[in-house]
């Protein structure tokens, strides 16, 4: 027995494979030039002096935005693609159990983990189940928002005919009132990436600290590694 | 049978050379080949005039205005003919009950043949007590008419999108045409703006006249042809967007040097509109040429979105008043605050959870 529990304790478990590692810090660049390049077009540096045909700064930095945002679009449908045919861990922020009862139990002992109520952190080889709930309603939810709104504005440039225009604009934009609206929504939804991401890294900093796995160190290696030999408190919570 | 507009046009002593021009030029502004101004002559020598009824709710008559102002000194003179203009209250000589009568023999005598133009709109609030045309509310008038119309028409913004009447928090609940309850379930074309341009408004009733359809409107029922494309797409400061040089006063150099006008407002960037293409007064300016910023004026809600003068607009509701990134950095600037507390206090957990194990 005691000797099983020693085997267990060097045991690391693989957890991201490379896809998942190398979308989620090629998203991290593409949602940073996102946000620096968006907030720029909505409140402009000062104006350029000279002739106009000196310059086009405006254009590239708009001429960022949508590169960065086909970068994000192509790499979200290629995670998607991945949930399919990856492994289980890969499926998580898509499809958190919100039906099972000991998802919840979990989601609410998190809560009890960061009032500082909890004694100890549950041990997780995938993500905890806050931190599933949380990705999946504001990352992967938010992003989706931002790739439709964004489309939609960008098919207004591209013209009526594009296929952006007639899968995007022709429905986003109506529904949201007009053009105008979905730019603030489109502003209002970066904010909420930015809230997102501020969480995120300081949880992900944290949690490396005083948890009892390995956090940061996992999105670049791929491999969670434990501080203690008990039994992980997920393996029920995930989807094969 | 009513005349043609050739005849009428003759009878007004037009000569034959200028109606030919009207009809080139009305095949140019509607986007089409000249080879469309003989189809165009055609139809207006041998088809009846189209018979519109053109009624008035709680507005300001710009539409109006606007349309009497056609560029072509013809246009008017030519589309005032065209459509046999048999009711309307603003322009018409008739008054009371004559005027009232007008639109019961139209009724009887065209029916489901006659176009119902309607500029402005009916607040509905106290049974619609607000606007009464002869003595009932203007609600009724608007939602029987429809029953008869073959299409409608709704002129500029107000009855379009509702406009200033029915800005927040719209007492009279004044509404737009489509959202009117009992209207009937006829086509109706939008010609958004306050007001909309006047070689718009003749162009729409010449399509409907020489083809005998009406225009291919877009998602929201605007005409394609005139409303496919934003002020932005086509605007002549477009290059100084581009390369980032803005107007940021308006007595600045920049505001001299013509500079785009993005950062004091311009809503050209969200605005479907003819104004950059066919401008205004015959072609003589519009109001970005004049270094002014657009203010959407054509667009749904225009009225109820902050500062004309101010790039980002504002969000009502929740009891907020703010622009995106004023709620935006006050979220982030407190989810921040709270992460530094937060790990403040995890500090002095851990140094306290290591005194207890030591
Ligand atoms: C996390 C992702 C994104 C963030 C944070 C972001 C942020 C922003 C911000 C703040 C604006 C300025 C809005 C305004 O006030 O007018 C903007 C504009 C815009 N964004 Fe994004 N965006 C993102 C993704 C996308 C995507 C996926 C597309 C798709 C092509 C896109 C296309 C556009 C377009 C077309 C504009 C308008 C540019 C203009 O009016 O000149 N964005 N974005
Ligand atoms: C734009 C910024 C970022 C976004 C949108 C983002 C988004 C995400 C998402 C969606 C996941 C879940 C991955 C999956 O299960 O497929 C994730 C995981 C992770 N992210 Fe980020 N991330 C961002 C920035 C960062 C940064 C700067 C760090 C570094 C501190 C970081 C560290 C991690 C770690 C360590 C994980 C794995 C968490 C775990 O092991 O449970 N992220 N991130
Ligand atoms: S002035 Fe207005 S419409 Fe013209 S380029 Fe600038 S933002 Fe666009
Ligand atoms: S430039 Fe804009 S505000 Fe001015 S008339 Fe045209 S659409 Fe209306």
């Amino acid at each position: 027995m005691v000797e099983e529990i020693t085997a267990r304790k060097e045991e690391a478990i693989f957890v991201y494979e490379w896809p998942v590692r190398v979308w989620h810090w090629v998203q991290v660049f593409a949602i940073l030039a996102l946000g620096i390049t968006g907030y720029l077009i909505g409140s402009p540096l000062p104006s350029l002096s000279g002739e106009a045909s000196d310059h086009f700064f405006f254009g590239t930095i708009r001429y960022i935005h949508f590169t960065a945002a086909w970068i994000l679009i192509v790499g979200f449908v290629f995670r998607v693609y991945w949930a399919f045919v990856g492994n289980s861990h890969a499926r998580e922020i898509f499809l958190p159990p919100v039906w099972r009862r000991r998802f919840w139990a979990g989601v609410w002992h998190e809560i009890l983990w960061y009032a500082m109520i909890a004694k100890e952190p549950k041990k997780y080889t995938g993500h905890n189940p806050l931190a599933v709930l949380a990705m999946h309603v504001l990352y992967v939810w938010g992003t989706i928002f931002m790739i439709v709104t964004g489309l939609a504005l960008y098919g207004e440039g591209e013209g009526m005919g594009s296929w952006q225009n007639e899968w995007f604009s022709s429905w986003v934009i109506p529904l949201f009132g007009q053009s105008q609206d979905v730019h603030t929504w489109h502003h209002i939804g970066m904010w909420v990436i930015v809230v997102f991401v501020i969480i995120h890294v300081y949880v992900a900093v944290r949690e490396d600290i005083m948890s009892r796995q390995s956090i940061i160190s996992s999105m670049i290696s791929g491999w969670r590694m434990f501080k203690d030999d008990r039994p992980p408190d997920d393996e029920d919570l995930r989807l094969e | 049978m009513p005349e043609t507009f050739y005849e009428v046009m003759r009878r007004q002593g037009i000569t034959r050379r200028s109606f030919l021009k009207y009809c080139s030029l009305a095949a140019g502004a509607l986007g089409l080949s000249p080879a469309f101004a003989p189809k165009i002559a055609h139809a207006m020598e041998t088809k009846p005039r189209i018979p519109v009824l053109w009624l008035h709710g709680l507005e300001c008559t710009c539409c109006s205005e606007s349309f009497i102002r056609s560029a072509h000194p013809l246009a008017k003179d030519v589309i005032l003919s065209m459509i046999s203009l048999d009711y309307d209250d603003t322009i018409m000589a008739a008054a009371g009950d004559q005027a009232e009568a007008i639109i019961d023999e139209t009724i009887e005598k065209y029916d489901g043949n006659f176009i119902l133009a309607i500029e402005g709109n009916a607040p509905l609030n106290e049974d619609g007590m607000y606007c009464i045309i002869a003595g009932k509310p203007f609600v009724e008038q608007l939602v029987r008419v429809s029953q008869h119309a073959k299409a409608i028409i709704s002129w500029g913004s107000c009855a379009s999108w509702g406009c200033v009447q029915a800005a927040r928090p719209n007492p009279t609940r004044a509404t737009p045409t489509h959202k009117i309850p009992g209207i009937a379930d006829k086509p109706i074309i939008k010609v958004p703006g306050c007001p909309p341009i006047a070689e718009v408004m003749t162009a729409v009733i010449t399509y409907i006249l020489t083809f005998e359809k009406l225009p291919s409107l877009d998602s929201q029922g605007r005409p394609k042809m005139f409303y496919s494309q934003r002020i932005h797409d086509k605007c002549y400061r477009r290059p100084h967007f581009d390369a980032g040089q803005f107007v940021e006063k308006f007595d600045d150099e920049g505001a001299r040097k013509g500079y785009c006008l993005y950062k004091v407002g311009c809503k050209g960037p969200t605005t479907y509109n003819a104004c950059s293409t066919v401008r205004w007064n015959g072609g003589l300016s519009f109001p970005i040429q004049a270094g002014h910023p657009c203010i959407g004026c054509s667009e749904d809600g225009f009225w109820d979105k902050g500062g004309f003068y101010d790039r980002l607009t504002d969000v009502h509701g929740f009891g907020i008043e703010a622009n995106a990134d004023e709620i935006g950095k006050t979220a982030a600037g407190i989810v921040a605050g709270a992460a530094a507390i937060h790990a403040g206090a995890s500090v002095i957990k851990r140094i306290a959870s290591k005194g207890d194990d030591a």
